[in-house]
């Protein structure tokens, strides 16, 4: 059985102008020490599917699923008090914005040490020691120094380092990793995303990456699971869904990779993901895909097999019916 | 953070001199002759007149008067009072007690009920009570000082006999103030129900007093924590499993204490505005009262000082408030 299994997974905003859903009936698995990659526009619910799992999201937000479980946890049906022992402890989080995710009025070190109080209830002493110990592990120079530091007073790359070292301080069996490099330097990025893998190497932790850069997952993912307007539209192990998309959104998304340009220029997919007032009827991808016909605009497609990367796709890619077609 | 001290002092003395100035000049703009209402019903002799004129300084030109009140004022001599004929210095400081007495317990009643009221109105935005918590705050807010009062004692000294209507404490107490605070004093007395008799005595001003900054602290706790609830740093507590207490108590209040400190602050100048019809109000022997007094005396020396006094207080919590800020949030010291 997976660490993480969330089945039909839908997410509804409140908002001034109605109802508007985020996340569409996403079906996701995560296994002990995998490392699977979320990958999607801005805007595709990669975030706020995640959220929903962790209790983070605003009251604004409806949250419905036919299952979610975490480690033999139903997350659906517990309390918040019991949500709280699980987040922060074998469930934890890391965001983009590495700066302002940190609480500017506290020490790094009294941040990372709360957690550990909270959680595991180490004393004074044992938290110094395993704070400096953790900070050793994810590569910040002089820990013990930097315990006393303002989050103002450190690089967004340091802080991002903080903040992962908070993340594993209470060794999670599943680590969220929303965006963790959009905000940094591109060389720091690489560092970021080595420390995670690395650590997942480690603690045999389940990774979970969510990204827009298809660069990124194919570097440091092991399954990806591509999201588009709030649905999952295709999902494969890395390799074979670099070799073979089944979904043309896939397909255009591995095009738009600057080793893939055969021109100067970068191709980009024309157009943007549907907001709240222009979903189209049909295949969501619809308006903005080379293949799409009329069925496609009537009718939304349902996943296809798993063989397909249930491929959310009447006209799949690299298949025997669409060469012969 | 020592250099930023200095540079603030340094800009104190423009506003010390600017505000002896204006101290000087208010009382004597008012319509009204010191020496003549000194003089009372009986009036006195055109020669009389000429004396106490000349022996007060008012027939030498404004300026030279204002001079020699500045070189005063940097010497720390306030004058005499026209009346009592005490140094305003020593009078200030016999009632001030009073009055800080009032202010701290009116500070202390609106921080105490207006930090946790902001904060549960914020956490609970647009529910039940919020609402009724942010409508009974504009009243608060918009009340006249004077009416209020008299609601209060006409109900709870009149109707309900709860509390005195007026002074520090009851006349069947007797003892040597050594502090000039009541509270203390009465307790140190040792006299069975001295403390009790000056609680109660100080229950009604301090509510009149308080109301206007509960009000003030209320709202702005309520939105600086509503501003602070949707930062991405909340979001982390939250997914460290950290309970609500903890989040809105310490993580979110931490962060929006700063502006909350800045109308703490700025309230002070109003209370000790408000503490001059307060302590009119209910007769209490603090400064407002003298200075409202003296302002009927034209007691020139009395008004101009304890103006400058009161300024100078202000000014210091103001600086007081603003090294806080630094305390509070390290980032802010970085500037
Ligand atoms: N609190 C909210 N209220 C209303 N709508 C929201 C809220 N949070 C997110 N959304 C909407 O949900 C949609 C999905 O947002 P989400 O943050 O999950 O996107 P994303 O895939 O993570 O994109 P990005 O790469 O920009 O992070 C967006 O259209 C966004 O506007
Ligand atoms: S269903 Fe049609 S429009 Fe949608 S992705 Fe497939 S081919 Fe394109
Ligand atoms: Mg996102």
């Amino acid at each position: 059985m997976s660490l993480l299994r969330i089945r039909n997974l839908s997410v509804d905003f409140a908002t001034a102008s109605g109802q508007f859903r985020a996340v569409d009936a996403v079906d996701q698995d995560v296994d002990t020490g995998e490392i699977l990659a979320i990958v999607g526009e801005s805007g595709s619910g990669k975030s706020v599917s995640m959220l929903a799992m962790m209790g983070l999201l605003p009251w604004t937000a409806t949250v419905t699923a036919d299952e979610m479980t975490f480690d033999g946890h139903n997350l659906l049906t517990m309390s918040s008090a019991e949500r709280r022992k699980i987040v922060g402890n074998d469930l934890a989080m890391i965001f983009q914005e590495p700066m302002s995710s940190l609480n500017p009025c506290f020490t790094v070190g009294w941040q990372i040490k709360e957690a550990l109080r909270i959680h595991l209830g180490l004393g004074r002493a044992e938290r110094q020691t395993r704070a400096v110990e953790l900070f050793e592990q994810v590569g910040i120079p002089d820990p013990a120094k930097r315990l006393s530091a303002f989050p103002h007073q450190l690089s967004g790359g340091m802080n991002q380092r903080v903040m992962i070292a908070m993340a594993i301080a209470c060794k999670p069996k599943l680590l969220i990793a929303d965006e963790p490099t959009t905000a940094l330097d591109v060389t720091i990025q690489a560092q970021i995303l080595d420390l995670l893998a690395s650590l997942r190497e480690e603690t045999g932790m389940g990774l979970v990456l969510i990204t827009h850069d298809m660069g990124v997952v194919a570097e440091t993912a092991e399954r990806v699971s591509v999201q588009y307007a709030g649905q999952k539209i295709e999902e494969q192990a890395v390799e074979p869904l670099f070799k073979t998309p089944y979904h043309p959104y896939t397909s255009a998304l591995l095009d738009a990779l600057p080793e893939r340009a055969t021109e100067r220029l970068l191709p980009t997919i024309p157009g943007v993901v549907p907001g709240q007032f222009d979903r189209p009827a049909g295949c969501l991808f619809s308006p903005r895909c080379k293949f799409a016909d009329a069925t496609c605009k009537s009718t939304a497609p349902k996943p296809c097999s798993a063989e397909l990367g249930h491929a959310r796709c009447h006209y799949p890619l690299n298949t025997d019916q669409r060469i012969a077609s | 953070m020592l250099n930023y001290v200095l540079s603030r002092l340094l800009t104190f003395i423009p506003t010390f001199i600017g505000v002896t100035l204006i101290s000087f000049a208010f009382i004597r703009v008012l319509p009204g002759d010191p020496i003549i209402v000194m003089a009372g019903e009986r009036g006195l002799t055109k020669e009389r007149y000429a004396e106490l004129e000349a022996q007060f300084g008012f027939d030498r030109p404004i300026y030279t008067q204002f001079w020699e009140y500045l070189t005063g004022v940097m010497q720390g001599d306030l004058g005499n009072s026209f009346v009592t004929k005490r140094p305003v210095w020593d009078e200030f400081f016999t009632l001030f007690p009073a009055t800080l007495e009032l202010s701290a317990c009116a500070m202390i009643f609106a921080v105490v009920l207006g930090l946790p009221a902001g904060v549960i109105a914020a956490v609970n935005r647009g529910k039940f009570f919020d609402r009724a918590l942010m409508s009974t705050a504009l009243i608060g807010y918009s009340m006249p000082i004077f009416w209020w009062a008299l609601l209060l004692i006409i109900v709870f000294s009149g109707n309900l006999q709860w509390t005195p209507v007026s002074g520090r404490i009851s006349l069947v107490y007797y003892f040597q103030d050594a502090t000039g605070f009541m509270l203390i004093d009465s307790l140190a007395s040792g006299q069975k129900g001295a403390f009790a008799s000056a609680v109660s005595h100080l229950v009604l001003p301090t509510i009149v007093l308080g109301t206007i900054p509960l009000a003030v602290i209320a709202r702005q706790t309520r939105s600086a924590m509503l501003e602070v609830l949707g930062e991405d740093y909340i979001r982390t507590a939250r997914a460290k499993g950290l309970s609500p207490g903890r989040i809105n108590g310490i993580h979110a209040l931490r962060n929006a204490l700063i502006p909350v400190i800045t109308v703490i602050g700025l309230s002070v100048g109003t209370l000790l505005a408000g503490a001059i019809l307060t302590e009119t109000i209910f007769s209490w022997p603090g400064i407002g009262k003298w200075m409202v007094d003296s302002i009927f005396r034209r007691d020139y020396p009395v008004v101009q000082g304890g103006l400058l006094l009161i300024a100078v207080m202000v000014m210091v919590v103001n600086l007081t408030v603003d090294m806080l800020y630094g305390v509070i949030n390290p980032k802010i010291r970085k500037r």
